[in-house]
């Protein structure tokens, strides 16, 4: 449906795109994932027809839309501060983008009504949209984006401005409604349990370019680069630099890639104790952090070697200080590159 | 506190009160008994003369009027201006917006004689028309025209506008009109639904502030427009000064202040809706991207630029080279005494009078205003009551106020009718509210922890002030104490009523050596101008610097 491909952008000096190129397949969800001051916003923006490309393209089934300009595009997009129209009721800001297209009054009250219910807002028309709470903004928010029935939605950050509880009920909601609607979508956003839980691809970026496309799944299970691991909050990233631990684990790798220049241990794979199956690793070091999480604790043991590893642990088996052995599953050992 | 300080911060506090009372309000009490019972019984019948004569309705009127054309043409200038500067990053973006506020500064007298140099019948204008098209007449005929007075309120009053209508748009952002467009909404779709509507209350208050701007301007009227164009201001000094028609005077005052205070109304209610909206991110200016927004641009400049500096750079230019040569006898001629006639004194003198008026009224107005502030920055009662209270004389034109004290200060025990005093203390009047307003943001941006933790630190009171207040709030002092001697420098409505013979200032000898047919006497105007207007940029450029901090609340 959407391509994106090699698309550059820079401000002034500052180059915030560099040769993108990804694709969103027709109901997909893509994620872009990335810190503040990646590019996902300006990609979108760009992708929204707000922002001019430098270079690259950018084809819509198979339509290439440079010079098109925002109106024309019929892309939902909605905002991380959800930019509702301050001056204008529920309803009004709902209908805006009917009346743009010229539907009839009868037309617009249908849709704006039904719109209502799909977002659970049913009978707030009239509300003032200063006087609503955040929650209810981003629905009305939502329901603006969708009323036009737009080809593509584009959401920045929609629940950036929420709170924590909040923000997961709503992210499951939100996919469910894109879903129902058949949807293409790209959704930013810089937290990566979201992007989880919403997105069906990732793409994850950093300074201008995307580092890895892969489904939540296998993003998490195999994170391709030392950056997209650190990303997603794992901590057990070895370089060539760091001596003869960091050998010893490329060594370890069955099918040690050459150029692999980290090793990463994914958390999933540490635990307490010995191990008899040979296909793992023993190690030994001592407890010397732990936080409770309430299922599980995120502990921190310091190896004998001088390395340090983290990872969740349904119990306690030592004291603080106290020595342990640590096994790692071979298959938790994951090559990166750079 | 002990009992004995907080009864000493009480008489400190009652020298302002007083101060007002006495030659604020007063006066003002005077003046309305003036207007209500002429001869000692409630007499209305300057009213019903008022409103039953059609010269006096007439007056009315053409007030209102000539106050809605300007405001209206000031407005259609800004509000594309303050598009360009809350959207667009540009080169001089920031020191263009804050040029722009120089008229603010500049004494009507400097203004309306610039503008005449500029647009007059022998102006440069026409000179330059004449030359180019080898003309035997002057094609542009301003003099004495409404059109004149309207372009020079406009070049008053357009950075006002300018900077209320940017900084609302910067601040409620560009974000919605980006969903709008996204929603399929054109160029004219959004002007009409999202930017007109979204600045609607910016738009409101710069209205209502330049309308009163217009409402209660004098000097301008009076040296461009002349008793034809009366406005109300002209027309109380007119019936005051010239007919001595003092109850009539009186009851246009008692008109004028009742308009005063139902605008004001008005704009404070504006302001409130200011603060209302959505909250919205950080403005974001962009580079321009298309030619279009580049030609918008340079024609913002252009216009600016042009409005401003022409008539002022126009004015030095005269000053130097009247005839065609550079002759420096207007300023050489500023020492002699040579129009005795005219002016009883040489204008040098009233160089220094006015030199010596300001720092007198800055010092007092600094002195006042700083306790003012701090009474008004205490929590609670004091503070509710005594800021709109000391606001007031922002409310009352000059020319109401010099009319009062006039008629009030004449008599024991206040005699001040023929003292030189009655100058620099209506100047301070006019001149509290300023330093008022530069002082306390300063004052109220010192976080009470701050002294607290100097308290904990072992600081005593004086210590607490001299190391801790002092030094953060001295930008706002400085600004205040600038304004208050600007202010001071041009003030022309109230001076001119209350100046005596040897006690005139240079806004009241330029005014009377204008109205001199002789070229000398405009000579010496026109350096006397220069020199006004030299020193109120100067002013201007220091309270613009340390404004950069973000003091003062104009």
């Amino acid at each position: 449906m959407l391509e994106i491909e090699n698309v550059s952008h820079a401000y002034g000096d500052l180059v915030s795109l560099n040769r993108v190129s990804l694709r969103v397949g027709s109901g997909e969800i893509v994620c872009l994932l990335g810190p503040s001051g990646c590019g996902k916003t300006t990609l979108l923006r760009i992708v929204a027809g707000l922002e001019a490309a430098a270079e690259g393209a950018i084809r819509f089934a198979g339509v290439d839309l440079a010079g098109a300009p925002a109106h024309r595009r019929n892309f939902g997009l909605m905002f991380q501060d959800f930019a509702l129209f301050p001056h204008m009721n529920v309803a009004d800001n709902i209908a805006y983008g009917l009346r743009r297209r010229g539907e009839s009054k009868r037309v617009i009250a249908r849709e704006v009504e039904s719109l209502l219910a799909r977002v659970g807002l049913p009978g707030m028309r009239a509300r003032d949209v200063a006087a609503l709470s955040g929650g209810q903004q981003q629905r009305v928010a939502l329901a603006r984006s969708l009323a036009p029935r737009p080809r593509l939605l584009m959401l920045d950050e929609p629940l950036g401005s929420l709170d924590a509880q909040l923000r997961d009920q709503l992210a499951l909601e939100l996919r469910q409604i894109i879903k129902d609607q058949g949807l293409s979508a790209i959704y930013v956003t810089h937290d990566h349990r979201e992007a989880y839980a919403v997105a069906d691809k990732i793409a994850v970026m950093n300074i201008g370019a995307v580092e890895q496309v892969a489904t939540p799944q296998s993003l998490y299970r195999k994170p391709k680069t030392a950056f997209v691991a650190m990303f997603l909050g794992m901590r057990n990233i070895f370089g060539a630099g760091q001596g003869d631990f960091a050998a010893r684990l490329l060594s370890a790798l069955e099918c040690g890639r050459a150029e692999a220049r980290a090793v990463l241990i994914h958390p999933s794979g540490i635990a307490f104790g010995t191990t008899t199956e040979d296909r793992s690793l023993c190690l030994d070091g001592a407890l010397v952090g732990a936080v409770f999480r309430g299922d599980y604790y995120d502990v921190n043991v310091s190896l004998d070697c001088g390395a340090s590893l983290y990872f969740p642990s349904p119990t306690l088996p030592v004291e603080f200080g106290a020595e342990t052995p640590v096994r790692v599953a071979k298959d938790a050992l994951i090559a990166l590159d750079g | 506190m002990s009992g004995l300080t907080r009864r000493a911060a009480l008489l400190v506090y009652l020298v302002p009160l007083v101060f007002l009372a006495v030659f604020f309000l007063y006066p003002l009490l005077s003046l309305f008994d003036l207007s209500l019972r002429p001869d000692g019984a409630l007499d209305l019948s300057a009213f019903a003369r008022l409103m039953s004569t059609d010269y006096y309705v007439g007056t009315l009127v053409f007030t209102v009027y000539q106050a809605m054309v300007s405001t209206i043409a000031t407005l259609a200038l800004a509000l594309p201006c303050a598009f360009v500067f809350a959207r667009y990053q540009f080169r001089g973006r920031s020191l263009l917006l804050s040029l722009a506020t120089l008229p603010f500064v500049l004494p009507t007298v400097v203004v309306a004689l610039a503008f005449a140099v500029v647009l007059g019948d022998g102006g440069l204008l026409n000179d330059l028309l004449r030359t180019l098209f080898s003309l035997d007449y002057s094609p542009v005929q301003l003099e004495r025209t409404l059109t004149l007075i309207i372009i020079v309120h406009v070049f008053y009053n357009f950075a006002i506008a300018l900077r209320i209508i940017t900084s609302y748009w910067s601040s409620v952002g560009f974000a919605t009109e980006e969903a709008a467009r996204s929603l399929g909404a054109r160029e004219l779709d959004l002007w009409r639904d999202i930017r007109l509507p979204l600045i609607r209350p910016a738009m409101l208050s710069a209205a209502v502030l330049v309308f009163i701007f217009c409402f209660t301007s004098f000097g301008v009227v009076l040296i461009l427009g002349g008793i034809r164009f009366a406005t109300l201001e002209v027309q109380i000094y007119y019936q005051a000064v010239s007919i001595f028609n003092l109850p009539l005077a009186a009851a246009l005052s008692l008109v004028q202040i009742v308009a005063m205070l139902a605008m004001l109304i008005v704009y404070t209610g504006t302001q409130r809706r200011l603060q209302v909206g959505l909250a919205s991110r950080a403005a974001i200016v962009r580079k321009p991207r298309t030619a279009t927004q580049r030609a918008m641009i340079s024609a913002c400049v252009i216009l600016i630029a042009g409005l401003l500096f022409t008539p002022l750079l126009a004015l030095i230019w005269r000053s130097l080279f009247l005839t065609g040569r550079l002759d420096l006898s207007g300023y050489t001629g500023l020492v002699e005494r040579s129009r005795a006639s005219l002016l009883f004194i040489a204008p040098l003198e009233a160089v220094f009078n006015s030199l010596r008026f300001a720092v007198m009224a800055m010092t007092a107005a600094f002195v006042l205003g700083l306790i003012a502030s701090h009474m008004i920055n205490r929590k609670g009662r004091w503070s509710r009551y005594s800021d709109p209270l000391f606001m007031l004389p922002l409310a009352t034109s000059a020319v109401t106020l010099g009319f009062g004290f006039i008629i009030a200060l004449d008599e024991p025990p206040l005699n001040l009718r023929s003292s030189w005093l009655i100058i620099p203390v209506s100047h301070t009047l006019v001149a509290l509210p300023f330093v008022i307003r530069s002082v306390l943001p300063s004052l109220r941006a010192v976080p009470p922890s701050l002294g607290e933790a100097a308290r904990v630190l072992g600081a005593r009171p004086l210590t607490r002030l001299l190391t801790i207040d002092a030094p953060l709030v001295s930008r706002g002092l400085v600004v205040g104490a600038t304004f208050a001697f600007m202010v001071s420098m041009g003030e022309f409505g109230a001076s001119l009523f209350v100046a005596q013979r040897e006690s005139v200032t240079i806004p009241v000898v330029i005014y009377r050596l204008i109205g001199d047919p002789g070229l000398s006497s405009y000579r010496q105007a026109l350096a006397m101008s220069v020199i006004l207007m030299l020193v109120c940029a100067g002013g201007f450029l220091m309270i613009e610097r340390l404004r950069a901090a973000g003091v003062a609340e104009f």
